[in-house]
């Protein structure tokens, strides 16, 4: 496998790759809690092949739209429309099976798993997690765990934990379970990534690095990802189109230049003084 | 010609090479180590104690494979999945009765006037305890769905009150198992070898085996048949738990939404786990009917059946089910090393107060209590701690 960092420089400044397709279509998304109105008719597209930004202010919505649309939340009303099939309100493990996989803002790893096991427990059809396949066949069990334990291993090389792979998960740098949230979408085939602030709380050497393999994954794995992050910085070069959410709807969508320049943009999300001085 | 001695010697082998595996550490030497000191164990106890301690210790060893199988099955429930379950002694007291209700002769004649039950069917010993473990999973699967939704502390309430309600039913219900009063007569499995004339099916030469036993010494083969059930689950509650099922257990214990977007079934898994804990719950209750003979439902108090098989799990170490088992039999030790305790101090008591002996025995739950506070305070991990890797393929 060749490591992200070889091809990011070699083709870190071309755009990726726009599909016409949309893969995610969500429409109309209610969500309330109790007054509060987290999701008020949120719509959003994300076409395939594309790295989509999520941006918004603090309690736009953007996180309660990931939960509902994994089925942590129940809609109240709206569409969730994932590669063709209504996906609204299913429970998570079957919307993972349909290829959605999710990171959580603050990483929800197994803590009493070693690293390498956090990974292996990710891919779905195993013998062994059936009661009477574990019982019965522990051959096939045998030979399916070895054969996970190799993939486990090639994923880890690639996020660059392999040398932590024996190590509780909960013995990881915040950073680190930044990383082992990225490794465990990539256990599975998925179609599409949402990721919930890849880069929070996670220091500029290791930023880039996962910047890198969110970007190689897209160009040669032909995953699509759908990323919510705070970093401007990160947004704008990594991400296009993004899409705005301000007071659980959609602003805009458009072209990270554009975005940035739109003044209804810089009047909710990055407030009245960027404005003014954008203007 | 048999002595008594040898007799007893060879039926000890069994349990005596499983207590030997059970205590050694797991290294490549654990069996060929066991065997023989397993034999010279079990020949060392039969010819040097004298046959009243002797009796005590097996009668000591098979209550305590009794909670070690308890333990067990709270082990999946909790020390797995982390399903704070308060209710141990509902689905043993199932088990009990059940396997109890389907081997017991229907009463007849005057015996029916003092004796009622909804039916005693007569069946082989086996085919109770199959009953009582299948009796378990039925009615842990139908609790499990509207109570599993809950967490926790709430968990440990509604499964109280399930245990409390099971037994409350076998108190006051007359005409199911003879409440209040004891159901009598469970047949004991293979008590023909102690009988002098034999069990019919045995051919002579293997009876010459058992000629020198007399009823009293039966606690003996029981012995060999519980150590059997505790293998023979602990291998396979092992072989589930160290597997990539047991991996999705832990994973949902620590971090149930995170394992739903994995993909994990989490609320199904949940169940199963439940329900494979209650099974082995309902066993131990079946295998303490057949060794006691009369129950009722006094014997499924929280604080026999619940709360102590929670103190062995948390000494022997959640999420170990060797710790389990290990934590099974030395509790059970130092509950009723306790009650030689307790007598021992009754003068001192007496100097205090003049009532307080009378309440010695509330003693014995002051130093249980006191061992579960230094459990978590000290070793909150248990003797034995939770494996770092659960699927045993990886150690490979």
């Amino acid at each position: 496998m060749t490591t992200a960092a070889d091809d990011a420089e070699k083709g870190s400044n071309a755009s990726p790759p726009r599909g016409g397709t949309p893969l995610l279509d969500v429409t109309g998304l209610v969500r309330h809690f109790d007054s509060l109105r987290a999701l008020d008719g949120a719509d959003l597209t994300v076409d395939a092949g594309t790295i989509t930004g999520l941006i918004g202010p603090n309690g736009a919505g953007k996180t309660t739209l990931f939960n509902v649309i994994t089925g942590f939340h129940l809609a109240q009303a709206g569409r969730v429309v994932f590669d063709g099939h209504d996906i609204t309100n299913l429970p998570s493990h079957r919307i993972f099976r349909h290829g959605l996989c999710r990171t959580f803002q603050i990483p929800r790893e197994h803590q009493s798993l070693s690293v390498l096991e956090n990974l292996m427990l990710v891919p779905g059809g195993q013998r062994g997690e059936h009661l009477l396949g574990a019982l019965l066949r522990p051959g096939e069990v045998r030979r399916q765990e070895h054969a996970l334990r190799e993939r486990a291993l090639e994923v880890l090389e690639f996020v660059e934990l392999a040398h932590l792979h024996d190590e509780y998960a909960r013995n990881l740098s915040g950073g680190q379970k930044k990383l082992l949230e990225l490794a465990r979408t990539l256990m599975t085939e998925p179609r599409l990534v949402l990721l919930d602030e890849p880069g929070a709380g996670v220091n500029p050497t290791l930023m880039q690095r996962l910047t890198e393999n969110i970007r190689y994954l897209n160009r040669e794995r032909g995953i699509t990802f759908l990323v919510i992050e705070h970093d401007m910085d990160m947004v704008m070069s990594l991400c296009d189109p993004v899409v705005v959410m301000s007071e659980g709807r959609q602003l805009m969508t458009g072209a990270p230049e554009a975005v940035r320049r739109d003044p209804r943009v810089l009047e909710a999300y990055l407030g009245g003084q960027y404005a003014a001085a954008g203007g | 010609m048999m002595t008594l001695a040898l007799t007893k010697a060879l039926l000890l082998i069994l349990p005596a090479v499983l207590l030997a595996l059970l205590v050694l550490p797991a290294r490549p030497w654990r069996l060929p180590v066991a065997i023989p000191a397993g034999v010279v164990l079990a020949f060392a106890a039969s010819h040097a104690l004298p046959s009243g301690i002797l009796a005590y210790v097996v009668s000591f060893a098979i209550m305590g494979s009794v909670y070690a199988l308890l333990s067990l099955g709270l082990n999946v429930q909790w020390g797995y999945t982390g399903h704070l379950n308060f209710g141990v002694a509902g689905f043993f007291a199932i088990g009990a009765f059940t396997s109890a209700l389907m081997t017991v002769e229907a009463p007849t004649g005057v015996a029916a006037q003092y004796t009622q039950m909804a039916f005693g069917l007569d069946l082989p010993f086996l085919v109770g305890v199959a009953t009582a473990a299948l009796v378990s999973a039925l009615l842990a699967f139908l609790v499990a769905i509207p109570v599993l939704r809950l967490r926790l502390d709430f968990l440990a309430i509604a499964t109280i009150g399930l245990a409390e309600i099971i037994r409350l039913i076998f108190q006051n219900e007359r005409w199911l198992a003879n409440g209040p009063q004891p159901l009598r007569g469970i047949p004991q499995p293979l008590h023909c070898l102690v009988q002098s004339q034999g069990c019919e099916w045995l051919p002579t030469w293997a009876m010459a085996l058992f000629e020198p036993l007399s009823a009293r010494d039966y606690p003996l083969i029981y012995l060999v048949i519980i150590t059997l059930f505790v293998a023979v689950l602990y291998l396979l509650v092992e072989r589930a738990c160290r597997s990539p099922w047991g991996r999705m257990l832990r994973a949902i214990r620590d971090e149930e939404s995170s394992a739903a977007m994995n993909g994990k079934p989490v609320t199904a898994v949940r169940i199963q786990s439940f329900v494979v804990g209650a099974v082995v719950m309902g066993i131990a209750g079946a295998l303490y009917a057949h060794y006691v003979v009369t129950i009722d439902y006094s014997h499924f108090h929280a604080l026999f059946a619940t709360f102590l098989v929670w103190v062995m799990l948390m000494l022997g170490g959640s999420g170990n089910n060797r710790g389990a088992v290990v934590g099974g039999f030395i509790v059970w030790g130092v509950w009723s090393g306790t009650a030689f305790l307790a007598n021992a101090i009754e003068p001192l008591l007496a100097l205090i107060a003049d009532d307080l002996p009378r309440r010695a025995a509330y003693f014995r739950w002051l130093l249980v209590a006191l061992l579960l506070a230094a459990i978590v305070l000290f070793r909150p991990q248990g003797l034995i701690r939770e494996e770092k890797r659960v699927s045993r393929y990886l150690g490979e």
